[in-house]
């Protein structure tokens, strides 16, 4: 277990020192839903409208950003080589990587969203929403990236084109997420939805787990 | 004898060489009878009048879309666990059969939904979850095309063709609490199929004409792939020209 926190920690910092890593994650989705506005005009009941969606929008496209650099160089320079000497199960090692995926792009983002929600005219009530839908749906983004960087990797292709293949799988947690946020808005109750995101999402985390760990161990046979 | 006596790769060309030829023929006189029935014999329906007889044409492949695709999740299952040779070729050889049958499954619908709905295109469940699945197939014939090694292109595959079986379930569901607009279960139903026999019947023979169009193609393909992967090692000097 030592190992897997150790394993947290330095994809954390890396994510975090990376150029490419957190901050980019982070200002890529506030640019995302500033300029969300100058596509759709200023009015205010549009941009109510379609704000729960472009924030989810907003995120699919952020946590898509730091997947390159989850996998592609650790498999370059060795270093998953090493990883895969230790004791850690492959599978744990992939969950690992999720969660410092998440800790770097995900939990920013559902941070970040509560702050730039009166942007997009999203009503008061809808904000916890929005926080929440966030925290649940976005480690299953991290997941599903986790695995198609993982299947890019060990292919050595990009991982942003697998990336792409994989974009499709997230359509129901972008559909649960934004219907969440939008009836909060609405005054209706968002239960049904969140609770649905959540068991998808936990689902994502075992099903990328293991599919990433699968995908690692591509080039044993 | 089991399935394990034709996975030698030779015995499977063989007795796929003697299979084609029938099977091909019977799915075109099944899709001419089936045709002839719907088109010609079955009464236009009620409320839809003679746009409905596309539907001969448009619900087998929308069940052969989802069909495909479940034959290709279980090869690769079978190719993850028992390492059968010629079940990652048979998931190969699916997809753009697959696809297909799911675009033609798109197009016919869309040709129907502008005089039925008034718009080619609405964003209803299952014409969602088709388009999903369309993609699904395009992905992994991309990923099929991207990886020259066959056994390394084959092995990444079977991860992509098993992750997204676990995941067309969930899309389904999405999908439909999203939004549905389209019309409910017809044929399959625990009540009986809620359908005249004079359109059920033409209905079904098109089913069995397309499953046993599938089954011709597929044999077709997987030959060609197996004729492709012993050129390619004879071209690499893996195996000699005469054997």
């Amino acid at each position: 277990m030592k190992i897997f926190w150790a394993l947290i920690h330095r994809d954390v910092i890396l994510g975090i020192r990376a150029s490419g890593g957190a901050a980019l994650s982070a200002a890529f989705f506030a640019l995302i839903v500033v300029l969300v506005p100058f596509g759709l005009g200023p009015d205010m009941s549009t941009l109510k409208s379609a704000g729960p969606g472009m924030f989810w929008i907003a995120a699919l496209l952020a946590t898509l950003l730091g997947l390159e650099r989850i996998i592609q160089p650790d498999t370059e320079d060795g270093t998953l080589d090493l990883i895969r000497l230790s004791s850690l199960p492959l599978e744990l090692v992939a969950l690992a990587k999720i969660i410092a995926h998440w800790l770097t792009s995900g939990l920013i983002i559902t941070v970040l969203a509560p702050l730039l929600a009166p942007l997009l005219n999203l009503s008061f009530s809808a904000i916890p929403v929005l926080a929440l839908s966030l925290l649940l749906g976005t480690p299953a983004l991290s997941a599903i990236g986790t695995a198609a960087a993982a299947l890019g990797a060990s292919v050595q292709r990009g991982g942003m084109v697998l990336a792409l293949l994989a974009l499709p799988l997230n359509i129901p947690f972008l559909i649960f997420g934004a219907t969440a946020v939008a009836k909060a808005q609405n005054n209706a109750d968002p239960t049904q939805a969140l609770l649905l995101l959540g068991s998808f999402s936990l689902i994502a985390i075992v099903v990328g787990s293991i599919a990433a760990a699968a995908s690692l161990r591509l080039n044993d046979e | 004898m089991s399935l394990l006596h034709y996975a030698n790769p030779e015995r499977f060309v063989r007795l796929a060489q003697k299979l084609t030829p029938w099977l091909l023929g019977s799915a075109i006189a099944l899709a001419l009878t089936g045709l002839f029935l719907g088109l010609l014999v079955a009464p236009p329906d009620y409320q839809q009048g003679n746009a409905a007889r596309i539907m001969y044409v448009h619900v087998p492949a929308a069940w052969m879309s989802m069909f495909v695709y479940g034959c290709m999740a279980v090869s690769s299952a079978v190719a993850f666990v028992w390492k059968h040779p010629l079940a990652d070729v048979a998931a190969k050889a699916s997809a753009p059969i697959g696809a297909v049958f799911t675009a033609l499954a798109l197009i016919t619908g869309m040709l129907w939904g502008k005089p039925m709905w008034g718009a080619w295109w609405v964003w209803d469940a299952r014409l969602t979850s088709v388009l999903i699945l369309f993609f699904l197939y395009l992905g992994y014939i991309v990923l099929w095309s991207a990886i020259e090694e066959p056994a390394r292109a084959a092995r990444a595959a079977r991860i992509l063709a098993l992750v997204g079986a676990i995941n067309i379930p969930i899309i389904k569901f999405s999908v439909d609490w999203w939004n549905t607009l389209h019309q409910g279960a017809t044929v399959f139903r625990a009540d009986g199929p809620s359908m005249s026999t004079s359109m059920l019947i033409p209905l079904l023979i098109m089913a069995v004409a397309y499953n046993v169009l599938y089954a011709a193609l597929l044999l077709i393909r997987m030959r060609a792939e197996i004729a492709e992967r012993r050129l390619r090692s004879i071209r690499l000097g893996l195996e000699p020209l005469a054997s």
